[in-house]
């Protein structure tokens, strides 16, 4: 092991420790604060939160987005809601349930210290967010009003109809707009970071690629915010947005930012199935749909039949056949893990045969079909806008589809990565979730991260860097990653191959869904791991890059995305690979009870796995990170 | 089905455009529009010749990233539908699709179906926002909001800052875009101190942009979101009212 984990968790009682951290930590003076420059890249929650919340302090900050504007970050597409321990519901809720929840949730394979200051800081994000003007769904009173989601038993969820990821990113970019118009954050849109700048082992800046000019160019800072998001589009298909890619953090990972669990992917168990070879990307169906439909298949193999006609004796109800209890509000890995069970039996519906029914006709029958409508309306019409069928004649098609990544690049309970002034938040780090998210909880960290870490955190670090000016862009350290920029963009751009970057991509996502998806076993991963290699060498001879590197070029911008996800698909391959164990949304075939049931290995793998770039061609070294756990002992997850 | 797509091709913001004439055959009803785009790049690449350069992202409606005039209409025929929601079964065999990009003044073209659409972040810098810096915060349930108000913000909060209802207008105009912003914030009790400066800065940033208004409806009926042209007169009730308000009273009435 050559890198050292230090976690720079604090000791002492886990009520105490973030406050202990705080009064602890150091402070920049009012006058002194502007002084430092910070770029904060990216604009989804954890960004823009963070850019206004450091510009608030008086912080020099640049935000960069490569979106046309900070508000189309993907975390505007979240759907459900965002977790708060506010117990407005006076149902036994509390700080320290959020905490076990969350850890529990993620299969005992998280930071105690870290989960127990997101579920304390999650009170007052909803405050935060209240204050801004986030619509937030109310109850008659005009209180605010709670659901309740999976993994809790507790109504703690704030939501804004089908669209609270979009009203809280929108609070945060307000915010940020704000501290635009101040002068106190300049923003670069169309501006993607292709570089991380590291000079004596201290991230000093970045380079960038103007998206609308191709000028490549440096910025410089005392600190770097990487606010990224995460990597299921290696999947090729997912339901994250078209452009969402691990460009920013992969590039961080080769200049010394360990990677931490890559394997950690979670599959979201109610998609549209793929309709065609040219699908780009998968949608999400609520998981409330799952409280009213009756998820089955066909008995027999290669049923051609209509559902209507497929008489009652013939239908298999597989999760309530196999999971009585809890039926077919089994959590979403096993009700993923089934469905693709008896899809790979040749027992899918569809015309592709890649999905199983999610029926509504007992709910019709029993509620009658206006209380069907007043629950799930909203969803029914986006089914049908999409798929053409109406859900209330013809069963629902539903397959799991990738959605959130847990692993990220590790950071220590500063969120610092291994790099010193490069930190990771949001999606982007691997911290908080463990194996598994719980619903309701990626808003919840983006914008804990972004408000109320970060800001605080970042400090403490430039406090020791008082006097000290930002190195230079003129400097060599940022002359060389320009240059090593411009080479592999002139490399792409005469590469004079046949087939275009979107083959590849879907090549690629083929065999990431096929080998790291669902359900792994050693055979599968290794064999990924060969074809990996393969395919990318074919795909950097082969693929077909027009135009010119100035301007939009849009192939351009998405052959850099794909030559990364290469290099994430293999190491995604060797961590699942070197974790004999099932835990959360890594799910070993070896390694299940006789009842299917994932078996953790706490004596072996209670740890972070951190992944050091070695060089190209060079597998990444293992370093570990011990997890112990004082407060929540772990425990088998039983859905029996 | 065949389809026959007509499309605007412009190398860059300078540059002259022209359309483009291009058939695609075995397109399926399930498809996207934007996905018939996306076979037609493919192609078009192994063919050697530039991919169109379009915009999209979340690919769910909610982004605002994706925009088209398809056939003259901003985001196509079906109602309440962004770009790419739209899907082909709202097409048939032979049919000719004319593809452009959102055409206003205001909007440049940077490359083929590609625009800048900068003023509307321009216009929400102008004071689009509540002012609470983080951390000073009061307890989420301090204030109630009745639930009419909390659902009428939300109506106006729901738009996704597409521009379809700048390309949608004859005159340009960006009022539903200014006051759906407007309204989701001036409703609310927590956007009150700052209401008439907001409505002053905005609508008067807005009109160094865009075009006036004179009540065609064309927005309403192209917005993906469906908001509503009742926000433009509360805004306008509201531009009038900010130039005769004495702020210092402003903590005395509340609206």
């Amino acid at each position: 092991m050559v890198l050292e984990l230090d976690s720079k968790s604090p000791k002492g009682d886990i009520k105490d420790r973030w406050d202990n951290h705080r009064f602890d930590m150091k402070l920049v003076n009012p006058n002194n604060k502007r002084k430092f420059d910070v770029l904060v890249v990216g604009t989804g929650l954890a960004g823009a939160a963070a850019a206004a919340s450091l510009a608030q302090l008086g912080y020099k900050v640049k935000a960069f987005t490569f979106h046309d504007s900070p508000r189309r970050a993907h975390s505007i597409a979240a759907q459900g809601g965002i977790n708060a321990a506010k117990n407005y519901k006076n149902d036994g809720d509390s700080i320290y349930r959020l905490f076990y929840d969350t850890v529990k949730g993620g299969d005992f394979r998280a930071r105690e210290s870290n989960v127990y200051r997101l579920a304390q800081v999650s009170v007052n994000i909803i405050d935060q967010c209240v204050a801004q003007g986030v619509p937030f769904a109310r109850e008659y009173g005009g209180l605010l009003d709670n659901r309740s989601f999976g993994g809790a038993q507790v109504s703690r969820t704030f939501y804004a109809r089908g669209q609270t990821g979009q009203q809280l990113l929108i609070g945060a970019y307000h915010a940020l707009m704000e501290q635009v118009s101040k002068g106190t954050v300049e923003l670069y849109t169309k501006t993607e970071l292709l570089d991380v700048v590291v000079k004596d082992g201290v991230c000093c800046g970045i380079v960038t690629r103007d998206l609308s000019t191709g000028e490549v160019r440096s910025f410089n800072g005392h600190a770097v915010l990487l606010c990224t998001g995460g990597y299921s589009n290696a999947f090729y298909l997912s339901t994250n947005a078209m452009n969402c890619n691990v460009t920013a953090a992969w590039r961080a990972h080769r200049k010394g930012a360990a990677f931490a669990n890559p394997c950690y992917t979670q599959i979201h168990p109610t998609c549209i199935p793929a309709s065609d070879e040219f699908q780009s990307k998968l949608t999400l169906m609520s998981e409330s749909l799952r409280n009213d439909g009756r998820i089955w298949v066909p008995k027999g193999f290669d049923d051609n039949r209509p559902a209507d006609q497929i008489p009652e004796g013939e239908r298999d109800y597989y999760l309530e056949r196999k999971y009585p209890a809890f039926g077919n509000l089994v959590p979403r890995d096993v009700a993923s893990r089934n469905a693709k069970t008896v899809v790979d039996e040749g027992r899918g519906v569809g015309p592709l045969k890649n999905g199983v029914f999610l029926d509504f006709s007992d709910a019709i029958n029993r509620l009658g079909e206006d209380v069907v409508k007043e629950r799930y309306g909203n969803l029914f019409d986006m089914y049908e806008r999409i798929t053409g069928e109406n859900p209330y004649k013809v069963p629902m098609r539903i397959y799991p589809a990738t959605h959130y990544t847990m692993g990220g690049l590790w950071v220590d309970y500063n969120l610092m990565t291994t790099i010193p002034g490069l930190y990771a938040l949001g999606e982007a780090n691997f911290s908080d979730h463990g194996a598994n998210r719980l619903g309701a909880s990626a808003l919840m960290q983006g914008l804990a991260d972004g408000y109320f870490v970060a800001p605080y955190t970042i400090g403490d670090y430039l406090s020791k860097l008082l006097g000290q000016p930002p190195v230079p862009v003129t400097d060599p350290a940022f002359a060389e990653a320009e240059a090593g920029l411009r080479d592999e963009i002139s490399m792409w751009m005469n590469v004079g191959g046949t087939k275009s970057v979107d083959h590849y991509h879907r090549e690629l996502g083929k065999i990431v869904w096929d080998r790291i998806g669902m359900a792994r076993d050693k055979n599968g991963l290794e064999k990924a791991i060969a074809e990996i290699p393969v395919l990318r060498e074919e795909f950097r001879k082969n693929v077909r890059v027009l135009g010119t590197p100035e301007g939009i070029n849009q192939s351009l911008e998405k052959v850099m995305r794909v030559d990364d996800f290469f290099e994430l698909a293999e190491l995604m391959a060797r961590d699942a690979l070197h974790r004999e164990e099932s835990c959360g949304g890594h799910f070993r075939v070896e390694h299940q009870d006789e009842e299917g049931e994932a078996q953790r290995d706490d004596e072996n793998f209670s740890y972070v796995a951190a992944w050091e770039w070695k060089g190209r061609g060079v597998p990444q070294e293992l370093n570990k990170e011990p997890l112990d756990f004082e407060y929540v002992h772990p425990a088998k997850r039983s859905y029996k | 089905m065949r389809v026959t797509l007509k499309i605007w091709r412009q190398a860059g913001p300078s540059a002259a455009g022209s359309f483009s004439t291009y058939s695609v055959d075995d397109v399926k009803d399930e498809m996207s529009f934007l996905e018939v785009l996306d076979v037609l790049n493919e192609r078009l690449t192994e063919a050697g010749e530039e991919p169109v350069a379009f915009d999209s992202d979340c690919r769910e409606g909610i982004c605002g990233t994706c925009g088209l005039m398809i056939n003259g209409q901003a985001h196509g025929p079906q109602r309440g539908t962004a770009t790419c929601q739209l899907h082909m079964r709202t097409f048939k065999d032979g049919d000719e699709i004319t593809v452009e990009p959102w055409k206003v003044a205001s909007f440049p073209i940077m490359r083929d179906l590609i625009v800048n659409r900068a003023p509307l972040d321009a216009i929400v810098e102008a004071g689009g926002f509540i002012s609470a810096d983080t951390g000073g915060a009061p307890d989420a349930n301090l204030i109630p909001i009745p639930k009419p108000v909390a659902d009428a913000a939300m109506d106006a909060a729901a738009c996704i800052g597409c521009g379809a209802c700048v390309a949608a207008c004859p005159n340009g105009a960006g009022q539903l875009f200014t006051s759906a912003k407007l309204a989701h914030l001036n409703l609310l009790p927590q956007g009150q101190a700052q209401r008439w400066d907001r409505t002053e800065r905005m609508v008067e940033t807005m009109e160094l942009f865009f075009g006036s208004c004179t009540n065609h409806g064309e927005c309403q009926e192209a917005c993906p979101k469906e908001i509503s042209i009742d926000f433009i007169a509360l805004m306008n009730r509201d531009y009038v009212r900010s130039k005769v308000k004495n702020r210092k009273l402003i903590g005395q009435s509340f609206p």
